[in-house]
């Protein structure tokens, strides 16, 4: 207990010391610090943050350190949260390396692997994509058709993949490819690394109905992957896909994306009006919001429990299916209270100086919460089977 | 995700689980629910024996654990047994003589041992819920008060020694103020019952109350301390009720689960469609929900207005997914969930009476904003 109580004075001292006022105020999205070697940081003090934090291992504070982790307990690691969150501290460093591939290569990656790409993605250098959905292989994922053939030393590998996150400003991409066309469905696909600056990579970005491009269309052309960039074998590729899609779920669904946004209550009484008690005028839109903010509620201690959960040690496994859809669920049900709220001028896509306008783009983006990484009706199969044991 | 478990209440939970489980069939419980007492005086003693009421209590209150989580536990078990003993009434009472003081000792210890069993009467026949909704009047007399007026649907009545009533010493019938909280020995002079059997089994009664002459000691709480009580009552009413229906939801989440795995048409089980599956799924996420606030409000926060909020929403979300799973449970057997001898019908009607004891889906969404002023 003492040296838990040491540690949070530890971490609240330098947190102070360390965290520059600019990181201590709530993030824009167009402010995340998502690393790369591309990456145009939008002060000094976003990249002296990043550093510092990347110094200590606490980016990935639950990785070992000789990976470039901090090294930290389930207890330590809470309290980091708690510590940061104190002063409203902005996380240094998102990314797909940090919740997506580090824990597949920490379970399945080789001791080389790990000491290669780890600290890459730790300190911010490295901004990964991730290369599954195919025009053909959206819900049916495992029916890929990017194939990778043997070619002695590397793969040489043909294909397209599409709803690639950020791959126009990833440097590396993991990805799904078909090397064992003989085998059957999932046991044909492996799953592979390599840099996307590699002779026969190429990238489209796809417009979407909130204007935002931040998925893609990636093209490969015989692009040839060294053999030793294959995580956990030939054939492997489905169980490690499926192992870090719970991690993606777990992630999209417990996200602070979907619920550090703003306040309903505060931007409806802003927007509407209150009674001489405080209370919203409108007494329909007040008691749905009241029915929102009690699953909210329930979500929050839901997701806290989770957390204690996976910090003890355990996984989620097809759980992670629960977690997103529920948290999905409520962010698009938030986003609909937005737009409810804002009424007419809620549909303003830019203004007369041609400002963007947030909130209708929010709202769209979150049309597509419940199709990335698995749809609902999809997560409803995987609960039904791998849950409840229901018959398949 | 579960209550987090200390080595003593795992013990708890087992102890009633499996006493629970020896002693009720579905039709050994059907013979207790709908019997003329509506709950068995012999399984109630055994199970004070085994400690389940102290269970509910504080040290202090003369029990041995009390916290909510405990509370929490021992109705979840008792809803999953579909137990119709009258465990709410001895919960209640206990704790509005506790309020009362050290000069309700005895009873307490009475209500906490299991020996006198004990009814709330706060309901009117026109109060649709609101506890400041008190027409039972309070009379100040020389030697103590008289109280007259009518208390509707006081679960397990007939069976009580002990009532908590409350009653109105001045002001309008709505008013929060001037209420006056008594603790009444069921065969006092004046009090009538009229005892009737309820749709899921048990008992509740109507109360008459003709010049019941009480002692000034009597009085448990007064002026605001009197709705305040109440309110801390019904609280408790809240947490209780809400862990007993999570219980029932459970296993009727099981019990539909097994069905659908069993039952075969179409030369395949029915689980196997889609249809069903994502049905099933959204139940069982919605009793997920459900088990998430009924863990909020286990904490029992000191705030009041924190504690009455995570009360009135847990209460609010087993109301509203309760109801939901008594129907989807039925619908989904088909038409053997229709039947008297399949447990999910009697689960299923259990649900339904927890959503209007204490308050309903509506009357704890008012509630809820009338506390958080959303």
């Amino acid at each position: 207990m003492q040296d838990i109580d040491h540690f949070r004075a530890e971490v609240s001292h330098w947190l102070n010391e360390n965290c520059p006022k600019t990181m201590r105020t709530p993030m824009p999205d167009d402010e995340i610090c998502w690393g790369g070697r591309e990456f145009a940081f939008v002060s000094d003090d976003q990249r002296l943050w990043l550093n510092r934090m990347a110094a200590r291992g606490w980016t990935v504070p639950a990785w070992p350190k000789k990976y470039g982790g901090g090294g930290l307990n389930g207890a330590q690691q809470k309290i980091l949260a708690e510590q940061m969150q104190a002063i409203n501290a902005r996380s240094p460093l998102q990314s797909f390396g940090i919740g997506m591939l580090g824990p597949a290569l920490l379970e399945f990656g080789s001791e080389a692997q790990k000491l290669h790409y780890l600290p890459q993605i730790a300190s911010g250098e490295i901004r990964w994509c991730q290369g599954y959905s195919e025009p053909d292989a959206g819900s049916d994922l495992a029916s890929i058709k990017t194939a990778g053939v043997d070619e002695g030393d590397y793969f040489s590998v043909t294909g397209q993949k599409i709803w690639t996150s950020y791959a126009d400003k990833a440097d590396w991409i993991f990805c799904l490819v078909r090397t064992e066309p003989d085998a059957k469905k999932h046991k044909g696909i492996s799953f592979l690394l390599f840099d996307m600056t590699s002779q026969g990579v190429s990238t489209k970005p796809i417009e979407l109905i909130s204007g935002e491009s931040v998925f893609c269309e990636t093209f490969f052309d015989a692009v040839k992957v060294p053999k030793q960039n294959i995580v956990g074998g030939r054939g492997q590729g489905w169980t490690i896909a499926k192992y870090l899609l719970n991690h993606e779920r777990e992630m999209i669904g417990g996200s602070d994306l979907l619920f550090g946004g703003a306040d309903v209550c505060a931007l409806a009484s802003a927007q509407i009006g209150v009674d001489e008690n405080g209370r919203l005028n409108d007494s329909i839109l007040r008691a749905e919001l009241a029915k929102f903010i009690i699953d909210e509620m329930a979500f929050d201690a839901h997701l806290a429990m989770t957390k204690n959960y996976m910090r003890a040690g355990n996984q989620l496994g097809a759980r992670s299916a629960e977690l997103k859809y529920l948290g999905t669920e409520l962010n698009q049900q938030r986003q609909n209270h937005i737009m409810a709220i804002g009424g007419l001028g809620a549909l303003i896509w830019s203004s007369h100086n041609n400002q963007t306008h947030q909130t209708p783009r929010q709202w769209l983006r979150s049309k597509a919460n419940s199709i990335e990484g698995g749809t609902s009706e999809i997560m409803l199969s995987i609960l039904a089977k791998a849950v409840l044991k229901m018959p398949s | 995700m579960d209550f987090k478990l200390t080595e003593d209440r795992r013990m708890l939970e087992d102890t009633i689980s499996r006493f629970l489980a020896d002693k009720y069939s579905i039709s050994k419980r059907n013979d207790i629910a709908y019997s003329e007492t509506g709950h068995s005086a012999q399984i109630w003693a055994e199970m004070a024996e085994l400690g389940i009421v102290a269970a509910l209590f504080t040290e202090i209150e003369g029990g041995f654990v009390g916290q909510g989580f405990d509370i929490a536990l021992v109705f979840e078990a008792l809803g999953r047994a579909l137990c119709p003993e009258p465990f709410l009434g001895a919960l209640l009472t206990g704790k509005a003589l506790a309020a009362g003081g050290a000069e309700h000792a005895d009873w307490l210890n009475s209500i906490v041992s299991g020996e006198k069993i004990g009814a709330v009467a706060f309901e009117e026949d026109q109060s649709h819920y609101q506890l400041q909704h008190v027409a039972t009047s309070a009379t100040k007399t020389a030697s103590g008060y008289l109280i007259n007026g009518n208390k509707a649907v006081v679960t397990h009545v007939e069976a009580a020694d002990i009532i908590i009533i409350s009653a109105r010493l001045s002001g309008n019938v709505d008013d929060q103020s001037g209420l006056g909280i008594f603790a009444v020995a069921a065969d006092i002079a004046g009090l009538e019952i009229q005892d009737y059997a309820n749709v899921e089994g048990g008992r509740s009664g109507q109360l008459t109350l003709t010049n019941v002459a009480l002692p000034p000691e009597a009085l448990l709480a007064e002026g605001d301390a009197a709705f305040e009580l109440l309110e801390t009552i019904a609280g408790y009413a809240h947490l209780a009720l809400s862990a007993e229906a999570l219980g029932i939801m459970e296993v009727l989440k099981f019990s539909t689960i097994e069905f659908l795995n069993l039952r075969q048409q179409f030369g395949v089980p029915i689980g196997k469609f889609q249809a069903l599956q994502h049905r099933m799924v959204e139940l069982v996420l919605d009793i997920e929900q459900a088990r998430s606030a009924v863990i909020n409000a286990s904490t029992l926060p000191c705030d009041k207005i924190d504690r009455a909020k995570r009360l009135s929403a847990a209460k609010l979300t087993v109301s509203a997914t309760g109801t939901k799973v008594a129907e989807e449970a039925i619908q989904m057997h088909g038409g053997i969930g229709m039947t008297w001898e399949m447990p999910v019908s009697h689960f299923a009607k259990r649900l339904v009476m927890i959503e209007h004891l204490f308050g309903d889906e509506d009357y704890h969404l008012a509630r809820y904003i009338e506390l958080s002023k959303v």
